[in-house]
């Protein structure tokens, strides 16, 4: 099976994320940047297809050359190769899911595995919007994949339990936590990964609508919480709840 | 135009406190940009659920009605939305951002072709959104350019609907849906049982962390505590990952978003991304045996203690004032 895989380089998960003075961003000075950790579980995914089917695993992001770093990363991890549409330019969900919608066309895959959320913009987005253009169906949350023929069972990650959709390929899927746990670049991973095809695509060569509609005009710090006092036992904190908050 | 389509979600054959929530911020939404908020309950035979939202002081409700739209899946209700709210000629649609929310919006936003803000907590005066990024450490004002926009709200930034004097008209309406748009089979709902309140809803929330070292302890620990305050469990993403209790406690950037009255975090360290789920909370305890904790930076109380002591004792703590 033929998979395609958008992943989204983002701040290191335990980076402390600091607001710029003037409100124009975050602070990237000793930011590690890191696939976005669903995409990762994405990738991972993948792999485990592929083991067991074969096929072909290709790799996708949308940003500037540095983004070069997290595409090798996967590659080391099993990716048999990437794609890198370059921009510089801040782009919107819609704009993104258009992108990747003209290079699935492009491509043929059966199946498109991403993460649920980046965890940078926390939008939630492109998956859905991805799907809707391409006309397919959509699992979102996924917490098991397996596949019969052409048909895929999905089981999802929803409020107050499991459930469980199935469709046809082509489809995109997009990831939740305990889909599974991904595996480390391996030292010849990583050999081999210098070797493999990573192509490069300006973003104004697709012929997409990029012009945002959704902008961010300014970034703020969140209202800081204080830190309240200790108590010194089980005893004084039921009795403070219960006197002084009186929330018990 | 400002009209708002508000998406009336129902689980089970009624409407859950956050379907209420999404009420309350389309009235405002719609207040603050000249229309009237209009509720869609879409379902088989939805007439029914219809007239009970109808109370809650919306100017009308369609009940969006077809087979296809008697189980909950993205591809169908996003098409049989899209075709009423360009009938309608609504310029927002409006959703909670629960697990269907968070499905269904950005769907339908591609198949409007609109813009869409996600788990926004403010709606500003000026036509401008508030939403927090980066597990909230940052929040961003934004703006949604277009003739349609989809929005959906953070269930804890705005308070639920109350019951009008009286009750909207219910209109009901065939929904399109076009075969294409109809791909998807919904097989099971497999509910996790509880006696215990919503996660989402529960005025007490006491939370787990990886200091609970097993699924285990979280039962003959901390489950007594939770029961005995009347609240409901939640976990940390540490809790989850290594496989102590299932995804759906867990409370986190990345899991369910919480603000309970009372929040207590039981040997959780608190990771950034676990504060971006409880730091609105009104009060919030920390119980963990690290001074150092970072939890203890945003706790209203601290009790540094060894959970497995001080947490059966808490549990005894409360059965005795409740008797008192």
């Amino acid at each position: 099976m033929k998979i395609l895989v958008p992943i989204k380089r983002v701040p290191d998960p335990a980076t402390t994320i600091r607001v710029l003075p003037d409100g124009s961003g975050i602070a990237t000075d000793n930011v590690k940047w890191v696939i976005n950790p669903f995409d990762e579980i994405a990738i991972e995914e993948a792999l485990r297809i592929k083991e067991k089917q074969g096929g072909e695993v290709v790799l996708i992001t949308i940003g500037q050359s540095t983004w070069q770093e997290q595409l090798r990363t996967g590659l080391a991890m099993g990716a048999d190769r990437a794609i890198l549409i370059k921009n510089d330019a801040a782009l919107d969900s819609l704009a993104l899911a258009r992108i990747l919608a003209k290079v699935i066309g492009d491509e043929n895959p059966e199946l498109v595995l991403l993460g649920k959320q980046a965890i940078d913009d926390d939008s939630n987005q492109v998956g859905q919007m991805l799907a809707e253009m391409l006309g397919w169906p959509q699992a979102t949350f996924a917490s098991k994949v397996e596949f019969a023929d052409k048909k895929v069972t999905v089981t999802r990650e929803v409020d107050g339990g499991l459930e469980t959709i199935a469709f046809n390929l082509p489809a995109v899927v997009t990831t939740d936590l305990r889909l599974n746990e991904p595996r480390y670049a391996s030292l010849p991973g990583i050999m081999k990964a210098r070797k493999k095809e990573l192509k490069e695509i300006p973003a104004d060569s697709l012929g997409v609508d990029l012009a945002p509609k959704l902008k961010i005009k300014t970034l703020a710090a969140p209202p800081k919480r204080q830190a309240g006092r200790k108590v010194g036992s089980v005893q004084e904190l039921v009795q403070v709840l219960h006197t002084e908050a009186k929330v018990i | 135009m400002g009209d708002v389509l508000i998406f009336a979600e129902h689980q089970g054959g009624h409407f859950p406190k956050t379907t209420l929530t999404a009420v309350n911020a389309g009235l405002e939404l719609a207040k603050k940009r000249g229309g009237n908020a209009i509720a869609v309950v879409a379902g088989d035979a939805p007439e029914a659920l219809a007239g009970e939202i109808a109370k809650y002081g919306v100017s009308k409700v369609i009940a969006l009605a077809h087979a296809n739209l008697k189980n909950y899946v993205a591809d169908a209700h996003a098409a049989a939305l899209a075709a009423l709210v360009k009938k309608a000629g609504a310029e927002f649609v409006l959703a909670t951002a629960t697990a269907v929310g968070k499905d269904l919006a950005p769907r339908l936003a591609a198949r409007l072709g609109a813009p869409m803000a996600s788990e926004i907590t403010a709606i500003n005066d000026d036509g401008t959104y508030i939403r927090p990024m980066y597990a909230g450490n940052a929040m961003a004002t934004i703006e949604l350019d277009g003739p349609v926009k989809v929005i959906t709200v953070r269930g804890t930034a705005f308070d639920a609907a109350k019951p009008a004097d009286s009750a909207a008209s219910v209109e009901k309406a065939d929904a399109e849906i076009d075969p294409s748009a109809a791909k998807t089979e919904f097989v099971s709902f497999n509910q996790t049982k509880s006696d215990r309140p919503q996660l989402t809803e529960a005025r007490i929330v006491v939370s787990g962390g990886r200091g609970l070292k097993s699924g285990d302890n979280f039962k003959t620990v901390l489950e007594p505590l939770v029961d005995e305050m009347g609240a409901a469990m939640g976990a940390s993403r540490a809790a989850v990952d290594a496989g102590f209790v299932p995804n759906d406690l867990q409370v986190g950037q990345t899991g369910k978003v919480v603000a309970p009255e009372l929040y207590v975090a039981v040997g959780i360290s608190g990771a950034i991304q676990h504060l971006a789920g409880m730091k609105d909370s009104k009060i919030i305890v920390a119980i963990n045996k690290d001074e150092e904790a970072p939890i203890f930076n945003v706790a209203d109380y601290g009790l540094v203690a060894d959970l497995f002591k001080a947490v059966p004792e808490m549990a005894e703590e409360m059965k005795k004032l409740k008797h008192s």
